[in-house]
């Protein structure tokens, strides 16, 4: 009886909460578990007229298939090497600019200075592709007409070049994240305590001295912290970067294809599904063992900022 | 605090630096808002410039004739932000609430649940075959809304660790004493009591709605339910696609030609100005969301 009434008032307890819960349970189970559980597909050749569970099984033919072209090779090495580059870069540039913004003398400008750098990275890829057409369109572009020309140099014809496209895409990252990502910095610089730089002031360390003495050490963490989460997420790319801003230029592959334009292209544009899973779940397993590993090194380096 | 001449020239440096380097993300909006009043034959012989030859309002005057184009995916912009935005925050801060209360049994259940679909996805496959096999979702608002921007991982865990440590225990258990039922306690104490991280993951969902356009990409094929991005793709790929909206023919014989890189620019200054108008009020909530969600992701 006792053991009874024990657990009808457990239950009054936890189904009022369970029912809250249970919207937002539903949609990660449709949105993310269900997906979770169809990554079969890419060891099956799936034929709709046999619908998805009734194709044939073919173990790991597509994947065969997709590492013995090039592209596989291509996405790859432009997936890791773009994410590289906008970490190293993206780090400093962050830190370049949080630096500066603490040492603005009023908190009023380092505000205002604020709400112009973090524009940059609310605008969609779509009107980012825009004002990168704007600057580099063939005909009537900025970069070709107002600044080539000019100067007396040969036009470029920027999107079917591909080997531009690289530094190209650092610049437009850099622009668009860079004001974004110093915020973090900016946060932590201002969390440091001053009496620090007080002391250093005193024994006549001048601000050069101070900035790498002491702000750039005590930054060191975050810095590794969040280096380590972006290699985390190193096999992801940023879809619309790498395809709407290229505007799809098919000259521009070989520099532009990442893993993510790779699945979409392979679904929607050639729908070779087989490919196109192949290469997602390639993705994500490679992701999923890239974040367990940096996660175990974070929780060595600070635990505290360990995810799991 | 006293500062030497040293200080005093680091900080004027650090000024203009920084000015400088605003006025960079400054410019390209600059460029485009000249380069959408600025005559189309100036565009064409001169290319894109700050300081153009002629100016002329024919790209908005245009947009004004093909209004109808334009404000349908204005509206369907609009919608999709405003429910998408509603919708997922009220189930993300349903979910969240259980899972902060340490006293429920599945507090950690539920978390682990959320959290791992931040470590692992199926990838687009499947989840594309799923949509559009068994919900056919083609083609319609919840295309646009559903597939993966109602809720994710990332603002369950941000909300979560707001209630957590903002709201205290005790608050929770007084008000059960009293009798509250945990639909009451969660609408009338743990929202009113939470408006700023609301606010951050309200303005993180509103942003992602408005700016998405790879819904659409995979799930829409009818124009008419493109918002505002998927109506400047269209428009990147064929500047011709306006002349096919209803309004296309009022632009009228006397428009000898399309003032078509123009009408770009002013579409994507149109497609920026509701980020502008919110940005300046909002600014304080995201930026102590970016510092809540790295530090605490």
């Amino acid at each position: 009886m006792r053991n009874a009434r024990g657990t009808t008032s457990a239950l009054r307890k936890t189904a009022p909460l369970l029912m809250l819960a249970a919207p937002g349970l539903l949609y990660f189970l449709i949105n993310s578990y269900i997906p979770m559980f169809g990554v079969f597909i890419a060891f099956k050749d799936i034929n709709y007229a046999k619908g998805i569970f009734g194709s044939d099984w073919i173990g790991f033919d597509n994947f065969q298939f997709l590492f013995k072209t090039t592209d596989a090779w291509i996405m790859t090495r432009n997936t890791l090497l773009y994410n590289l580059t906008f970490i190293v870069i993206g780090t400093i540039c962050s830190i370049f600019i949080a630096i500066l913004m603490a040492e603005l003398l009023t908190k009023l400008y380092s505000k205002l200075y604020l709400s112009g750098l973090v524009l940059p990275s609310l605008i969609s890829m779509v009107v980012l592709s825009m004002l990168v057409f704007a600057f580099l369109n063939a005909d009537s572009g900025f970069v070709n007409k107002s600044i080539l020309r000019p100067l007396g140099l040969p036009e470029i014809n920027w999107y079917s070049e591909a080997k531009y496209w690289p530094y190209l895409l650092v610049i437009i990252q850099m622009w668009k994240t860079a004001g974004y990502g110093s915020i973090v910095y900016f946060a932590s610089i201002a969390g440091i305590d001053k009496s620090i730089y007080e002391a250093a002031k005193i024994d006549g360390a001048g601000k050069l001295r101070q900035i790498r003495t002491i702000t750039l050490p005590l930054l060191k963490p975050t810095v590794i912290v969040l280096g380590l989460m972006s290699i985390g997420r190193i096999f992801n790319s940023d879809f619309g970067l790498f395809y709407q801003v290229p505007l799809n230029a098919g000259a521009l592959y070989s520099t532009t294809q990442t893993i993510d334009t790779y699945v979409y292209r392979a679904l929607m544009q050639l729908n070779d599904i087989g490919m196109s899973a192949a290469a997602g779940l390639y993705q994500s397993i490679v992701g999923f063992v890239l974040v367990l590993v940096v996660n175990s090194i974070v929780k060595r380096v600070n635990s505290e900022n360990a995810l799991f | 605090m006293i500062q030497t001449r040293g200080e005093r020239a680091f900080a004027l440096f650090s000024a203009i630096l920084m000015g400088f380097i605003t006025l960079a993300a400054f410019l390209p909006f600059i460029l485009i808002i000249i380069a959408s009043v600025t005559k189309e034959s100036s565009l064409i012989n001169d290319g894109y410039s700050f300081f153009p030859k002629e100016f002329s309002m024919d790209a908005y005057l245009y947009l004004k004739a093909s209004a109808y184009t334009f404000l349908r995916a204005y509206g369907v912009s609009f919608l999709v932000t405003i429910i998408g935005t509603a919708v997922g925050l009220l189930i993300t801060s349903m979910l969240a609430y259980p899972m902060s209360r340490r006293d429920f049994k599945y507090h950690n259940a539920l978390a682990f649940v959320v959290f791992f679909t931040m470590l692992f996805s199926g990838g687009v496959v499947p989840s594309y075959i799923m949509w559009t096999q068994y919900f056919h979702i083609k083609d319609s608002l919840a295309a646009l809304i559903v597939p993966n921007l109602l809720a994710n991982g990332f603002n369950v865990l941000l909300v979560r660790n707001y209630f957590k440590s903002n709201v205290p225990i005790d608050l929770i258990e007084s008000a059960q004493i009293d009798g509250a039922t945990e639909m009451r306690t969660f609408f009338r104490i743990m929202l009113p009591l939470s408006v700023p991280v609301l606010a951050t993951v309200g303005l993180f969902m509103g942003l992602a709605y408005w700016n998405d356009w790879i819904n659409a990409l995979y799930y829409v094929s009818k124009p008419q339910y493109y918002g505002i991005q998927n109506l400047l793709v269209q428009l990147m790929n064929n500047i011709q696609y306006l002349n096919s909206g209803q309004a296309g023919n009022a632009v009228g014989a006397g428009a000898v030609e399309l003032p078509s890189s123009a009408v770009r620019m002013a579409m994507a200054v149109l497609g920026i100005v509701p980020i502008l108008v919110v940005l300046p009020p909002l600014q304080k909530y995201l930026t102590r969301g970016v510092v809540i969600g790295a530090v605490k992701g």
